[in-house]
């Protein structure tokens, strides 16, 4: 079967040169772009159905017509920060083919009338970083940015490379403006949205790598190529990216559509251990958890919600019936207490209480009454904060706890875990097994 | 007086005038090339880079390397303080000589992640955050490192190391001056 491409095509090259870039077509889309009427290509976009790949699935064209018309300067920012657990998607095309993005960043600053860029790339990404300040060097040399874009219009255009240092609330627009301004990421109240009132005070339009890949294509192809790609009001393809009790674990461009069940049982072959799926997190680990029985739904982000869950930022992590949910999600509970920035008292408090409770029924010394606790503790951060990191920390917990409800109370009666001596599967050379899936591109 | 005569020598120096000079130097000339990305009246963005290349430097972030930072921003010190604890890639206690950061989160530790890191505290004798007697490595568990498809994975010294077995991790770490 043919599908069609957009993201990945490149990957398996491993050119990320603009030369080779440009040698399979690349920057023709930018000079296409620089002879429309920004507002043209603003509309093309919308009229595409691109939604936003960083996990909220806001539509693209819509955000950008929310910058006011007579401020400037205006910014865009490009996040970049992927650290969202089971997410490893934007990285690769930093690494493969990073002028696909620095022409998306081109053609939607040219849109927009933005002057300049930054990328915030995560601090650990180093390689990353490094891939793309040789494609914006390169970029440069080439005439592509810099004072006349394309070589050809009267429109300058800065790009710059920003690094974070550690700290996944940064994902979160208004932290990363605030890091890229060179503080702490203590996340914006809201409104005023970014668009209005950004980076250093101006309108700044934020979104995701992948989100800003897929403008060339859309303005090559045309928004109904793009549109039809997808399904509902989602267009063009997704990268999701596997990882876990998977056979072959990596990332996968599908359409935006595709399903559930097919992308682990067909694409991915199936668990690594050969076992039963027990538990799908179809959207990185914020999203509510799917038991084994419950995955054959459409990826798409309005079709998913009716199953209870999000496709978020499409990482999707599997685990076969030899893992310990209590185990899994305190590791989750975990992450959050950890990340929480502290400014909102429901989730400082909230979170390490959580993962307290878990990590004491996983080690069989909870009770009904903590059992209780965690059913309620969600419920009190969910909605009473500044940023989305308290509903990401509520909702896996009212997923796992609902879902496998049984499982916990196992451990409150049984005094103890029954999924081997760490919770992470049954044996330690099952979870050795799984090693090897060194595989980036898709098949 | 070197930093060893503090009352509190885990604090390191705390004067810029307590800075080797020669790093000092180092560090002044690298900057404006990293002041070259910011607008001229937002001199402060480049903190986070700035405390980047101070750490990358002298090491680490002591309390003079911090006030350094913010003397040459423009910037008061409690700024580069905040910055330099609130992100977890600052160090600003003294670390070994390599930085070794086992993730430890769920995609890696379905894969084996969480036996990595339980075997290295054994192995060098340390805890979670602990640097070995010989200051030669510093142990950390650590958060999704975005690498969960090629789990599981760890930063040495800030390089990416994936599909890690132990025998590849008993290679790298072998391997380290
Ligand atoms: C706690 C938190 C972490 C986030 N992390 C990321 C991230 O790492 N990458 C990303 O693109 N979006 C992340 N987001 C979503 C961003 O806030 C924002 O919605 C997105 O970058 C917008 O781009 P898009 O519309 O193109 O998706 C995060 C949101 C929250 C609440
Ligand atoms: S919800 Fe949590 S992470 Fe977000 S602003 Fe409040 S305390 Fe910070
Ligand atoms: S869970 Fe370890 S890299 Fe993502």
């Amino acid at each position: 079967m043919s599908e069609t491409l957009i993201l990945t095509k490149r990957w398996a090259k491993n050119d990320p040169s603009l030369a080779g870039y440009r040698a399979d077509g690349g920057y023709r889309s930018l000079d296409k772009a620089l002879g429309m009427a920004p507002a043209a290509i603003v509309d093309e976009v919308k009229a595409s159905n691109l939604r936003g790949r960083g996990g909220a699935g806001f539509p693209t064209g819509l955000k950008w017509t929310f910058l006011p018309k007579d401020i400037r300067p205006r910014y865009l920012c490009i996040n970049a920060d992927e650290s969202e657990p089971g997410t490893f998607k934007d990285r690769y095309i930093c690494e493969y083919d990073p002028h696909q993005l620095v022409e998306g960043i081109a053609i939607s600053c040219f849109a927009l009338d933005i002057h300049l860029a930054y990328i915030y790339i995560r601090g650990e990404f180093a390689k990353q970083a490094r891939s793309l300040e040789t494609a914006l060097t390169e970029a440069y040399e080439a005439g592509l940015l810099g004072p006349r874009i394309g070589g050809k219009a009267d429109f300058a255009l800065d790009v710059h490379v920003v690094r974070g240092a550690g700290a996944y609330i940064c994902g979160e627009e208004s932290a990363l403006m605030e890091s890229v301004e060179g503080k702490k990421g203590y996340p914006r109240f809201k409104p005023p949205f970014p668009a209005i009132v950004g980076l250093w005070g101006k309108p700044t339009i934020i979104n995701n790598v992948e989100t800003l890949a897929n403008v060339p294509w859309i303005i090559e192809n045309g928004a109904k190529a793009f549109s039809d790609l997808g399904a509902g009001k989602t267009g063009g393809t997704r990268l999701f990216g596997v990882s876990g009790n998977v056979k072959r674990p990596g990332v996968y461009e599908k359409p935006a559509g595709y399903n559930l069940k097919k992308l682990l049982l067909e694409d991915c072959g199936g668990t690594a251990s050969g076992r039963p799926i027990k538990a799908v997190i179809p959207g990185g680990s914020s999203s509510p958890v799917l038991k084994g029985d419950e995955i054959d739904v459409s990826l798409e982000p309005d079709a998913i919600k009716s199953a209870g869950t999000m496709s978020g930022s499409g990482g999707v992590i599997v685990m076969d019936d030899s893992v310990c949910m209590v185990r899994a999600l305190a590791r989750i509970a975990m992450f959050y207490a950890e990340e929480s920035c502290g400014q909102c008292t429901p989730c400082r408090q909230g979170t390490p209480w959580m993962w307290k409770v878990l990590e004491k029924i996983e080690r069989g010394e909870g009770t009904m009454a903590d059992l209780a606790l965690i059913e309620q503790l969600p419920g009190n951060i969910m909605g009473q904060t500044i940023c989305a990191l308290g509903d990401a920390a509520a909702m896996p917990v009212q997923s796992f706890v609902k879902k496998f409800r049984q499982e916990f109370v196992e451990h409150i009666e049984g005094h103890g875990c029954r999924h081997g001596e760490t919770g992470w599967g049954v044996s330690r050379s099952s979870r050795e097994a799984l090693v090897g899936g060194n595989r980036h591109t898709p098949r | 007086m070197s930093h060893h005569d503090h009352p509190n020598a885990e604090l390191g120096p705390l004067q810029i005038a307590e800075l080797p000079k020669d790093k000092v130097a180092r560090f002044d000339a690298a900057l404006p090339e990293i002041l070259k990305r910011y607008p001229a009246d937002h001199k402060e963005a480049a903190m986070l880079a700035a405390l980047r290349r101070a750490q990358e430097i002298f090491g680490w972030l002591s309390p003079a390397a911090q006030r350094l930072v913010a003397d040459r921003l423009g910037a008061p010190v409690t700024r580069a303080e905040e910055v330099a604890t609130f992100y977890v890639m600052y160090h600003t206690r003294p670390v070994g000589r390599h930085v070794v950061e086992v993730c430890t989160n769920v995609s890696c530790s379905l894969a084996g992640g969480y036996d990595i890191f339980e075997d290295l505290k054994r192995k060098l004798g340390v805890e979670n955050g602990g640097t070995t007697g010989d200051g030669r490595i510093t142990l950390r568990q650590v958060e999704c490192l975005g690498s969960c498809g090629t789990a599981p994975a760890m930063l040495v010294d800030e390089e990416m190391h994936e599909g890690l077995t132990s025998q590849s991790v008993a290679k790298i770490l072998g391997a380290l001056p």
